[in-house]
This record gives C-alpha cells, structure tokens and sequence, in this order.
C-alpha cells in the first residue's frame, strides 16, 4: 500500500519550472569576486553619493569578520564568494522616461513571466517595478501615485532623490551588522525598491516588485525599503523567479518595513525561484533576511508568503512590536520537493504593550525535500498582556521526505499568553481514491487536497495572486503524490 | 449495463473472488448478501478499481467497455458511483469545491461546459432537499467531523449530484438507526430511473425493506452460491447464513 501511495505521489509531483528560460540580452557585467574595490565599482556603477559608499564600506568590513551561519536544518555546499558576479545589468539607455525607451527584449522577458510592463495592459490596481538582475527595468504607475505623495520607485533612484527619507530608514530594521548575509546584502545590493506612503494615504493600487535573475554566475542582493507614515495603508506583493542552470546562484535580499501609528503594510510574496533538477542540480540559494517595525501605536504589519521556489531558502520574516497595541500576522506555505531543503519560519519581539501576533505556517515536503519550520516568539519584560497563537502545520507527500519544527519561546512577563499548536498529516491513499472514485484525477485530487489544506493562507493573498500561488502550488507538487 | 464474468481477485496474493459471474441490465436493482469475509466489500472494491486488488482472472464490460482499460476516475465519469462502506475524510476541502470539481470532470466527459456558480448551487439545494441532508453539512469540509450516520447521507447526496448509471451501495446500512436508514433509502429510491441500475451490497436484509431488489444473490468464499428474488433475502433472514454455508458444503 506504502508503495502504490508513493507510486501516485511521484506521478504528481514531477513537473518542469515553467520560468527557466534565459533571455540573450546583451548584458554588462564586472569581474568575478569581492573586495572593496568592486564595493567602490558598484557605488560608483550607480552614482551613489558618498555616504551610501561608507555604509557599504563598513558593512563590507563587518561583513569580513563574520562567518556563515550554520544553526540551521539545512545542508549548505560551501559558496566561493570570490566566484561570483556581483553586478550585471542589462543594457540599455540609462534613463527610462516612457515605455518606448526599455529594451523590447526586456519588455518581452517580462510579458513571458507574466508581467506586461505596458500600462495599458497591465492590471489596473497594481503598480510594479521589475528588477533584472542587478538594476531595475522600469517602475509602472508612478506618476499617478505620485498624485498622492506615494513614492515608489526603485532603490537607486530613491538614494538619489530622497536622501533624507533613505539615510534615516535604511538599515534602521535590519542593521548592517544583523548577521552575515544582511552585512554582505548592504555591502553590494546593487537595487530593489522603496516605497514611501505619506501620513493619512491609504494607496489606490498594490505595489509590488518583481525580481528576474537572468545573467549567470551572479548573485542578486536587492534592498527592498518600505515606509507607512501614521495612518496609512499599504499592500506590497513581490514575485520572483530565475532561468533554469546547473550551479547554483545566491540570492541574498533584505527587506525592511516601518509602520508608524496606525499604519498597515500587508507584505505579500510569491517566491518561485529557480529549484533545481530533479536530481538536485542546480538552483537559487535563497538567503533572505525580512524584517518590520510596527514603530507606532496600533500599527500592523502582515507577512504572507508562498514558498515554492530556490534549491534552498532560509528565510524568517519577523516583525518588531514596538508600538503598544500593535499587531503582526505571519502566514506562510512552504513546498520543497524533490531535492529542495528550506529552513524558514517567523520571529515576533513584543515589546510594547498589549501587543499581539498570530502565526500560521503550513509546510509540505514531497520527494526527498527537508522542510522546517523555526520560529520566535519573544516577550520582553515591559509588554503586558502580549498574546501570541502559532500554529504549524506539515503535510508530507510519500515517505523519504522531511517535516521539523522549531518553536522557541522566551517569555519575561508573566502577563503574556503565548500558544503553540502544531500538526503533521499525510495525504492518504484512501483520500486520493475517494475523490477518483467522483470522476476526480489523482492530479487534480493532490491539488484540492493541497490547496484546501493551505487555504488559510492563499485567502490572505490579494487575488490575482492567490489564484496565480494556487496554480503554482500545484505545479510545484506534480509528479509528486504519494 | 454491466457483466462480470469469472472474475478472480486476489490481495497479497490471497485469492478473495473466485469466479464470480453476473449480469446486470438497465433499470435493475439486484442485492448482494453473504457473511463477514465472503468478499462483498473486495467486488465493490474492484469494480471502482482500486488497485490494492490484484484481478487475476475474468472479465468485466461496463456499458460495452472493458471495464479494465477505465482508471478509477474514467469509471466514474461513464456513470459508476460507489457509495463507500467508510467514507473518506478530507480536511480542508469544502464540499462544494469538492462536488463542483468532481461535476464539472463528469460534465466535460460529456462534452458540457462547467456549470456556473448559480446553476451549481441551485443544483445542490434542490438535490439536498431530494435526499433530506442537512444544508450545514454541504458547507463544511468533505465528511469532516460528519458521524456515522451523515456520512451515509452525504454519499446518496453526491449521488444524486452526479447522477450515477450504476450506483453501488456498499453496507450503506451499517451504522444507521431506522430513521436514518429510512432517509437513505428514500434518497436512492427517489434517484431511481427506469434506465439506471443499482447493486445494494448488506449484510442485512432490513435495508432491503426499503428498497426493494429485482435480484438477491448470495456470495461465500469468494463466489455467488444463490441468486433468487426479493424472498431469498427474507430466506436468509430467518434461517441465518450457516443454511447457505451447510448447503454449499453439501
């Protein structure tokens, strides 16, 4: 029976990434390797002013220091970071007034993933800025959410024209010296986006970003900056994906959020990089370090986040609740299969009183995929009444894969009421036959199943992007059922 | 509508049917009895195609098809339902999802246009009244907490959404108290057509009360040893099954 379960798991769960094509764009890139020279270059590449090179020069040195972390439950091949291209950027004109001025090749690259760049095409209520490896192509809507004081653009763009806002929040979440792949992050991220919503705007379209690995051998460290003055809304969504290779390449991206009182930023991603083959070959190494400030009174911050994508992920969105009364939700579904490893969970720091947080995790391992769930729940001493929920949850698809979870809990208020419940099932043979016997297919039974087990999740994304996530879900698992 | 001839099945390499013959037209209704391990439960097991079975012998036609070249799913899709002994759990799966997909594969077999929202649901509220489920139960997740006893209500509802050609109902009767039994075969009795046929698997004749068999037959150690009229059952009832076991020993 064992056997006829891992028998349909693996029908289903063998499918191709759909995104792995690479586009033939002629493309400038600098030397392989990593010293304060190519620190310099990149600064230089992007007409930095001068106290955005001293940030990067002293994270670079920091950087120095610091050795890889190794806590995690994940098997990481040692990454020569002297054979590896930190800057590649596609080229093309360098200032991009209208549409008619990005490269055609690009424009088609992106209407392939998906992502029309041309305006009128686009879906109305969401603005994007989509970033090829290193720099980004073109940021939709601007001059209409401009209209409103909202600033989005991409992070370059943002040192330069907003140096005010960039000096005083970057690196204000996520210091330079947070752990290694943030030091390594400030020292050479070479763009991203920032969005900036002004006091009392609640913005008229979702932001979002969307990152492209295309050029080989090189890593992409993006900077993602977000900024909720009091009483204002946002909704930021952020996609990714990369071309099918046989080495690996690193993506090391920070993201940073501030929500003042009564702010709310929601903070979506759908994260579809490159897995690897079958066999394990190959895939984007997803080193990614999230974080928010829930700064003000009642300000909430909401991560949602479907992880389907990198050979490997570590990856803990957390949030800070500072503000009393403030509030943090963290719902995620990660998928590994075949080969894939992803250690990821939450982080959740009360500070501030009557603060609270509610976490809902739901992994699933197919193949011979290891997936753990780590998460923090910290109460300090001065937040009464903090509350907390976790729940996680793993689904296994056969049985050579891996579900583990990581729960920490440090509580210094006797106040608090923290709670952890936590789930592992297995979609059953029996399941799979009931719903064949109905006129079912076994493929379209493991995606019922998948998606009503991760429902709770995909109802918090936007919904262009939950139907986009369910569809991706499924293609991540086919071929995989067991 | 379905013909079984010498069929032989095995699991782990224990022979269960061997060498059942039978012949079902359109519009019948034959019932199926015998003793605990007689192998009622494996015949509607391997007319549903579950694969735990392995069939070593014989062959089925299924509305002019062999049965065999058909996967689980393709069966369904040609008219067969198999309401189960044990329904199945599914957390997290509504059963509207769950019924409007399983609709819309019969419906695009058919060569149907999926079903519209409204259509779906008018559908579903007209099908639970015909079978007296409780509307709740259609929000929740597919049998998910259900008792015993709403299980078995919910199958005849999926029933009569799909409208099967030949439905089995295997031990549809167990767990049940009268009045739900009654709910149950007043579902099937209101779903049948002069066209359709159904194979009542029990153990009891009580259900067949309800609803009444043009065919009871008898099955022990793996084969059909009597085939009667509705009187069989009531035979059977009255001088239990050791009547059958000492008739076939001599």
């Amino acid at each position: 029976m064992a056997n006829e379960q891992d028998k349909i798991l693996d029908e289903v769960t063998k499918s191709d990434y759909k995104y792995g094509f690479f586009t033939d764009i002629e493309t400038e890139t600098i030397p392989k390797g990593l010293d304060e020279d190519v620190v310099r270059l990149i600064s230089q590449k992007k007409n930095e002013p001068e106290w955005m090179l001293e940030i990067r020069l002293k994270a670079f040195r920091h950087w120095q220091q610091m050795e890889m972390p190794q806590w995690a439950h994940l098997d990481i091949p040692e990454i020569d970071y002297q054979d590896m291209i930190y800057y590649a950027a596609p080229k093309q004109k360098p200032k991009l007034d209208s549409l008619n001025e990005v490269d055609p090749e690009l424009l088609d690259t992106f209407n392939r993933l998906g992502i029309p760049l041309d305006e009128q095409k686009m879906l109305s209520g969401v603005a994007v800025d989509a970033v090829m490896d290193s720099i980004s192509v073109k940021t939709t809507f601007r001059e209409n959410l401009a209209e409103q004081g909202i600033i989005f653009c991409s992070m370059s763009e943002a040192i330069r024209e907003h140096p005010d806002l960039i000096k005083k929040y970057l690196t204000s979440v996520v210091p330079a010296t947070d752990n290694f792949f943030a030091a390594l992050n400030t020292a050479v991220f070479s763009d991203g986006s920032f969005c900036y919503i002004p006091k009392g705007v609640k913005s008229p379209m979702e932001l979002s970003t969307y990152f492209r690995i295309n050029a080989a051998n090189t890593g992409q460290f993006e900077r993602t900056l977000i900024v909720a003055e009091e009483d204002s809304y946002v909704s930021y969504l952020e996609g990714c994906t990369a071309p099918q290779r046989d080495e690996n390449q690193l993506h090391a991206a920070v993201v940073e959020i501030v929500a003042m009182k009564n702010a709310e930023v929601k903070y979506s991603t759908v994260q579809n990089w490159y897995p690897g083959d079958k066999n394990g070959k190959g895939g984007i190494y997803n080193f990614v370090t999230k974080r928010g400030i829930c700064k003000g009174d009642n300000s909430k911050i909401s991560w949602s986040q479907v992880e389907t994508g990198s050979a490997i992920t570590w990856k803990y969105p957390s949030c800070i609740l500072k503000g009393d009364n403030s509030y943090s939700e963290f719902y995620s579904v990660a998928v590994t299969n075949n080969h894939q490893q992803a250690d990821t969970g939450t982080k959740m720091i009360h500070l501030g009183k009557n603060t609270r947080s509610r976490i809902v995790s739901k992994g699933i391992s197919a193949g011979v995929s290891n997936n753990s769930y780590r998460g923090l729940v910290k109460v300090s001493k001065k937040a009464e009444n903090a509350r907390n929920f976790s729940q996680c949850d793993s689904l296994l698809l056969g049985d050579k894969c891996g579900a583990h979870t990581f729960p920490y809990i440090e509580v210094d208020n006797p106040t608090a009421i923290v709670e952890h419940e936590a789930t592992t099932s297995k979609i059953g043979e029996d399941q799979i036959f009931y719903c064949n016997q109905r006129g079912i297919s076994t493929e379209d039974a493991v995606a019922l199943i998948i998606n009503g087990y991760a429902k709770e999740v995909l109802n918090k994304l936007p919904m262009e992007f939950a139907v986009e996530a369910q569809k991706l879900l499924q293609i991540s698992l086919e071929g995989s059922v067991g | 509508m379905l013909t079984i001839k010498n069929l032989h099945a095995s699991i782990n390499g224990k022979e269960i049917l061997t060498g059942i013959n039978l012949s079902i037209k359109p519009g019948e209704i034959h019932a199926i009895m015998g003793p605990n391990g007689s192998g009622k439960s494996t015949l509607s097991a391997v007319l549903a195609g579950r694969e735990l079975f392995e069939v070593t012998q014989g062959e089925i036609t299924f509305n002019g098809k062999n049965l065999f070249d058909l996967s689980p799913e393709e069966r369904s899709r040609e008219g067969m339902f198999l309401s189960f002994q044990y329904p199945i759990e599914i957390p997290g799966v509504s059963m509207v999802n769950f019924m409007k997909t399983a609709l819309n594969e019969h419906r695009k077999h058919k060569g149907l246009a999926p079903v519209t929202a409204s259509d779906f649901l008018k559908l579903m509220r007209e099908r639970k009244e015909l079978v007296e489920i409780d509307s709740a139960l259609t929000n929740r997740a597919v049998n998910e907490g259900f008792s015993g006893g709403e299980k078995k209500k919910n199958e005849i509802f999926q029933m009569a959404m799909l409208e099967p050609k030949l439905a089995i109902l295997d031990e549809t009767d167990s767990g049940l108290d009268i009045d739900a039994l009654r709910v149950v075969a007043n579902g099937v009795n209101k779903l049948k057509k002069p066209d359709n046929s159904t194979i009542v698997i029990t153990h009891y004749q009580r259900l067949l009360d309800y609803i009444v068999p043009d065919f009871v037959h008898i099955l022990y150690n793996g084969r059909i040893v009597k085939t009667g009229g509705k009187e069989l059952a009531l035979d059977l009832e009255e001088k239990g099954y050791d009547w059958i076991k000492n008739d076939v020993i001599e």
